[in-house]
């Protein structure tokens, strides 16, 4: 083969492969669409919101998404909320506050726990804080658990890409801050943070993609029981929990339900990843 | 570069040193900022201390050769986890087989072949930071209607595979091409410069440079594979029996974790042995892609 030949035909199989990767993305969608479509086209869309609850296998059956949905949104919250401030501070910790020894330990501590698998955390959840937690607010498995552990997930993974974002500062803002004389809290409350903010804010995001879409240790410590909670310590059942309990057995409708919910679970993360692109883009720092 | 809003910020917040004139707070504002940051720091690895230890002292007495390689008896509350290990290693021999020529090809594609701003290179680049957010549940949907029914797979550890193929791919792809990025320029022009082909280059001079940056990404989609369990439910399964071929259903570590801490009443003691070798692998992988990335890799992946 002449050499030109055999550059074309390199050139063949790479655009070969990013189209092959590109359509990976596409597939799902195409395949969550084709599975969740008849049951979309035969029940009324808004019954997802209007039946009494989520009874998929009573008769008639009941399709009410909104339970789920709340208790997603409320873990996912809740979770963001204890860990984005530990997750800055982590990274301020290594970054600003810790020796370089130091620093280095703990941005180890930090790789370690992001690489602890989820279905680790749900045991151990499951086995040492569900237990602790109902000693003091029975029965233990509920929705302050799950944030609990969710927290616990996502709080490397915003301070992996928190410290990302203080790495791309310019150096000349710290040596400018340090040149007036100014405290390190000041440094990092008044230089550090707004600068990074872009930054802060994708870390945010990515770590709420994540707690979105946690399945196996929400699924072993949320205690999935399908009800809008009105307390801190009530089982709750996320979208992620209920399309791993009943896929084993969802038939029909059924089972194209649980592909609606994989379907929303797709909008989420689309729109998470488009808000995240965006602001990254829009600023000067990344 | 010096970008005007953040540097009005700075002046705004120097001005706002008056708005804490004389009290307790503006006095001690860094002491108390330097206790508060030391105390998350030590309460994150106070925690990180806890998991390792509760995992340590209850996997530690389980962890016996022969609990490495028996077969489970008694829905995994007695016997040991050989199958399980050779199913995990199946499923990883798939994914590892299918994502690497696929990862490889986008990666050299993206880095090498198109610009960075053409229309084709940014919907491939959109459409992995999709598929890198995608959830690991609505892998398990898309695999088992797509590998295991569509395709007829049915619950093997080939769709169990090939669905992690799908989700190592963007760790994999984002690797590489950092690792082909870090090649020098220089190779390239001297490369031109000689009259060697398009091809020539890509294998003789860029790839080998690169192998830092491939590894480092297999190695990082190996960890990510293995410590997925909600994408291999539904389509790899559950069946523990050791697998003959990768049509048979065969069940991986971290489902057997599951299964024995959700359904199995009594499993929790082999639940945390199995916790404990997934965990130990998952360390190692680690400090071997740090030791690579260090040693080779002028730019930071991060590991997530």
């Amino acid at each position: 083969m002449f050499p030109s030949n055999r550059d074309a035909f390199l050139s063949w199989t790479i655009y070969g492969c990013g189209v092959f990767s590109a359509a990976i993305v596409v597939l799902i969608l195409g395949f969550l669409i084709k599975e969740s479509a008849p049951t979309l086209y035969h029940l009324d869309i808004l019954r997802f919101f209007t039946d009494p609850s989520w009874h998929p296998s009573s008769s008639p059956p009941e399709y009410n998404l909104l339970p789920l949905i709340v208790a997603t949104l409320l873990t996912t919250l809740g979770a963001i909320v204890i860990a984005a401030p530990l997750g800055i501070g982590s990274a301020i910790f290594s970054h600003f506050y810790a020796s370089r020894v130091v620093g280095r330990a703990y941005g180890k501590v930090i790789e370690l726990l992001a690489g602890i698998p989820s279905v680790v955390y749900g045991l151990w959840g499951l086995t040492v804080l569900v237990p602790l937690v109902s000693q003091w607010q029975p029965p233990g498995a509920s929705l302050f658990t799950a944030i609990v552990i969710l927290s616990i997930m996502i709080l490397p993974t915003i301070a992996l890409f928190a410290g990302a974002a203080f790495e791309s500062l310019p150096k000349e803002h710290l040596q400018a801050a340090e040149a007036l004389g100014l405290s390190r809290s000041r440094i990092v409350i008044s230089v550090v943070l707004p600068a990074s903010r872009t930054g802060l804010f994708t870390a945010i995001i990515l770590g709420t993609g994540r707690a979105v879409g946690e399945t196996m240790a929400v699924l072993m410590v949320a205690g999935n029981v399908v009800q809008t909670p009105y307390s801190l310590f009530q089982p709750v059942r996320t979208i992620t929990a209920n399309i791993a309990l009943e896929m084993a057995y969802a038939m029909g409708d059924h089972r194209g339900a649980l592909f609606v919910c994989g379907l929303l679970l797709m909008g989420i993360v689309i729109v998470l990843v488009s808000v995240a692109e965006w602001v990254s883009r829009g600023r000067v720092y990344g | 570069m010096v970008n005007a809003t953040s540097s009005t910020d700075f002046h705004d917040s120097i001005n706002q040193t008056s708005r804490f004139p004389n009290g307790f707070w503006a006095a001690n504002k860094n002491a108390l900022m330097t206790i508060a940051i030391w105390m998350i720091a030590a309460s994150v690895s106070g925690l990180f201390l806890w998991i390792l230890f509760d995992i340590l002292t209850q996997g530690l007495p389980t962890v016996t050769w022969d609990f490495l390689t028996k077969a489970p008896r008694n829905a995994g509350r007695e016997g040991g986890i050989g199958p399980i290990i050779i199913s995990t290693i199946f499923v990883l021999g798939v994914a590892i087989a299918v994502s690497v020529p696929v990862g490889v090809g986008t990666a050299i594609l993206l880095a090498e072949v198109t610009q960075a701003e053409s229309v084709f290179a940014s919907f491939v680049r959109r459409s992995l930071d999709v598929l890198a957010g995608v959830p690991s549940i609505v892998f398990g949907l898309f695999g088992n209607s797509f590998f295991c029914l569509y395709l007829g797979l049915g619950f093997s550890i080939l769709s169990g595979g090939l669905t992690l193929a799908c989700m190592v791919l963007p760790i994999l792809i984002r690797a590489t091409e950092e690792g082909i990025r870090s090649v020098p320029k220089e190779y390239r022009f001297g490369a031109a410069a000689l009259g060697l082909s398009r091809s020539a280059t890509l294998f003789r001079l860029v790839l080998p440079a690169a192998v830092p940056g491939i590894v480092v990404g297999l190695v990082l989609g190996i960890g990510r594979a293995l410590a997925e369990t909600a994408a291999l439910i539904f389509t790899s399964g559950y069946v523990d029996r050791m697998p003959g071929s990768v049509f048979d259903s065969g069940r991986v570590l971290s489902v057997h974790i599951f299964d024995l801490s959700m359904n199995v009443a009594g499993g929790d003691r082999h639940a945390y042995g199995s916790a404990l070798v997934l965990v130990m692998i998952l360390f190692s992988i680690n400090t071997i892609v740090t030791w690579i990335a260090h040693r080779w890799l002028q730019n930071r992946i991060i590991t997530t």
